[in-house]
């Protein structure tokens, strides 16, 4: 009898070893495909020769044809190619404004854990400080400080983005300084250095990692918000908030295929990223990383 | 000193000197703009002479160092003499609380519908995880995280506006009609497609967190016993999950007030509504210093008081706080 109970335990142990390890598996490729993507989609924008979405008046305003998958403009841009260019600006933008963010709240956080005392208080101030102002506010206020532009949006969405991440980064680190783990070493006579290789970084890093990643669509969201609103890019660039912006004008009209579909790629895009990070959050974490 | 009043003063003075840093930092930044006050009052292709440039800059104090005029400033504020704004030539303070008066009702709508559907729409999920309905309210959530705000404005304008002609394509009330001729059902008319905007997108986040702390209860050892007792359903969620996820869903919720401020900027902007997001741009886009200096103050100040609000809603959903235990920080 006992024996029956303990193979089937093991056949149950064994069934959902290959079901997890599956899991795994495709949680690798899912990041593979959607990385792919991504890359695909910045290197075809950022290398598309301008003669692709350049204007061309004979071909102005068609609504979506087989030359034309998303239409032309009141200026003849082909819609395709002006998107995903505009979502290469984007996505350099996001990954500028993700890395500066993310790089800061990883200082920020580390110091404020490791130091403590005033220093954490002056931190966490920091970081209440700039939550209190809505952040589209923020960033409006941002732009306007150095007058606008490409400088004004690039500035404004990498420096507004690092105070949640922070706040978990220094909880991260709190947590392992007081961990039971740590006492361990510490009692077998490890030094600081070890313990912050060992114990530190590998708990921290995919905290980081997951972190900055998941800023990117929140920044890039943002970017568009504050190119829609005036504040951003200029508004004749390819850019997705420049081009819905221009696309209001044309609404009463019946154009549209100028707003439906550079906002689809950029829905595409943030979805991709949140996927993407949640994913490699499953691969990274120290929890579920076994499973 | 009881430790529920030594938390209140902890909080007044974390309140009073974030919301002296916040003017600080707000008058640093619309100073530093490459904007010429003068230019921006008397309009760029202005013929004044010298003379009379210098006169408006003293008469405003505009000739004085950034710290006198920031004192200058905050004097004001203090006072209730917010400035004159550039673009509207009205005290600023009359101009910011009649646009926040209007979007509040924009805001305060969506703030509600978006709390309450979405509060629903998580248990429903979190009760019936893996459920087809489950499943479609999840993607639909994710989708609209992921969806600009403005966007979604847009689609909302060409379909329900332009193509079905249902709503007005803007403002708060027909064009050209004196106020005390506009009737409350025209209001709500207007009203309509720009809180629907808004609702729509504050209803994800709230949804998957309430969707996810659902589950966790049902999973947790609680539960387990709950059902053990003989609990029928109804009865588990009433005792244990409404009590269990009602504390976080409060924090987002009042916590969400400032993304629903940043999302009522972009919705006004696009349903040309006039309320305090409209003003925001237009003051940014303008150079009025005054008006942009403060529709910041009140965005921050609504923050502030949302949070509050939520500080003192824990006590009286929580009995464990109420009893001043301990004090909750961030």
């Amino acid at each position: 009898m006992a024996e029956l109970v303990a193979s089937r335990a093991a056949s149950r142990e064994a069934r959902k070893n290959v079901r997890t390890s599956n899991r795994r598996r495709r949680a690798i490729m899912l990041a593979i495909v959607l990385g792919v993507i991504l890359v695909a989609a910045l290197v075809a924008g950022l290398t598309m020769s301008p003669d692709l979405y350049a204007s061309d008046y004979s071909q102005k305003q068609q609504a979506p044809n087989a030359v034309h998958w998303f239409g032309t403009d009141f200026q003849g841009h082909d819609m395709f190619c002006f998107s995903i260019r505009g979502l290469a600006l984007s996505i350099v933008i996001g990954l500028l404004a993700s890395a500066v963010s993310g790089f800061v709240a990883l200082i920020l956080g580390s110091i404020s854990a490791i130091c403590g005392g005033w220093v954490d208080k002056v931190i966490l101030w920091l970081a209440d400080l700039f939550m209190s102002i809505p952040h589209m506010v923020m960033l409006l206020l941002i732009s306007f400080s150095v007058g606008g532009g490409t400088l004004g949006v690039v500035l404004a969405v990498a420096l507004t983005h690092w105070p949640s991440l922070t706040r978990v980064i220094r909880a991260e680190v709190l947590r392992i300084r007081t961990g039971e783990f740590v006492a361990a070493s510490r009692a077998m006579g490890k030094g600081n250095v070890w313990i912050a290789w060992h114990h530190v970084v590998p708990n921290v890093l995919p905290q980081f990692i997951v972190g900055t990643i998941l800023l990117f669509p929140h920044a890039i969201l943002h970017e568009s918000a504050l190119t829609f609103l005036g504040f951003g890019l200029p508004l004749d660039s390819p850019a997705i908030g420049a081009i819905l912006s221009s696309s209001m004008k044309y609404l009463a009209t019946g154009a549209w295929w100028l707003a439906v579909f550079p906002g689809l790629m950029m829905v595409a895009i943030v979805l991709l990223t949140f996927t993407l990070g949640d994913d490699i959050k499953q691969l990274t974490d120290p929890h579920t990383v076994q499973e | 000193m009881s430790a529920q009043t030594k938390f209140i003063i902890k909080n007044v003075i974390r309140v009073v000197t974030l919301l002296f840093a916040v003017s600080v930092i707000t008058f640093a930044l619309a100073t530093m703009a490459p904007i010429d006050p003068v230019e921006a009052y008397a309009g760029s292709e202005n013929h004044l002479p010298q003379e009379q440039l210098d006169q408006i800059a003293a008469k405003w104090g505009w000739d004085q160092p950034p710290i006198q005029r920031y004192l200058n400033w905050i004097g004001g504020v203090l006072t209730g003499d917010w400035g004159i704004s550039v673009i509207y030539h009205r005290p600023v303070f009359d101009v910011v609380g009649e646009r926040f008066l209007t979007s509040l009702a924009l805001m305060g709508t969506a703030w509600i519908i978006s709390g309450v559907l979405g509060f629903g729409l998580g248990i429903l999920c979190g009760l019936r995880q893996n459920s087809w309905a489950d499943r479609i309210i999840k993607g639909f959530c994710l989708v609209l995280a992921a969806a600009p705000t403005f966007w979604l404005a847009l689609l909302a304008l060409m379909f329900f506006s332009v193509f079905l002609g249902w709503f007005p394509t803007g403002l708060a009330a027909p064009a050209g009609m004196r106020a005390e001729d506009v009737t409350l059902a025209m209001r709500l008319h207007h009203l309509f497609l720009p809180a629907l905007v808004l609702s729509v997108t504050g209803i994800a986040q709230i949804t998957l967190q309430t969707r996810e702390k659902t589950i966790e209860a049902r999973l947790s050892d609680y539960a387990l016993f709950a059902r053990a007792r003989g609990e029928t359903e109804r009865q588990f969620t009433r005792r244990h999950v409404l009590r269990n996820i009602a504390l976080p869903a409060i924090t987002l919720q009042f916590g969400s007030i400032s993304e629903i401020f940043g999302g009522s900027v972009l919705a006004e902007q696009v349903f040309s509504y006039p309320g305090i997001g409209n003003a925001a741009v237009a003051a940014a886009l303008r150079g009025d210093i005054p008006l942009l200096l403060g529709v910041a103050l009140v965005a921050a100040l609504f923050v502030f008081a949302g949070n509050m609000v939520a500080n003192i809603l824990y006590g009286v959903v929580d009995p464990r706080i109420r009893a001043g235990s301990e004090a909750i920080d961030g």
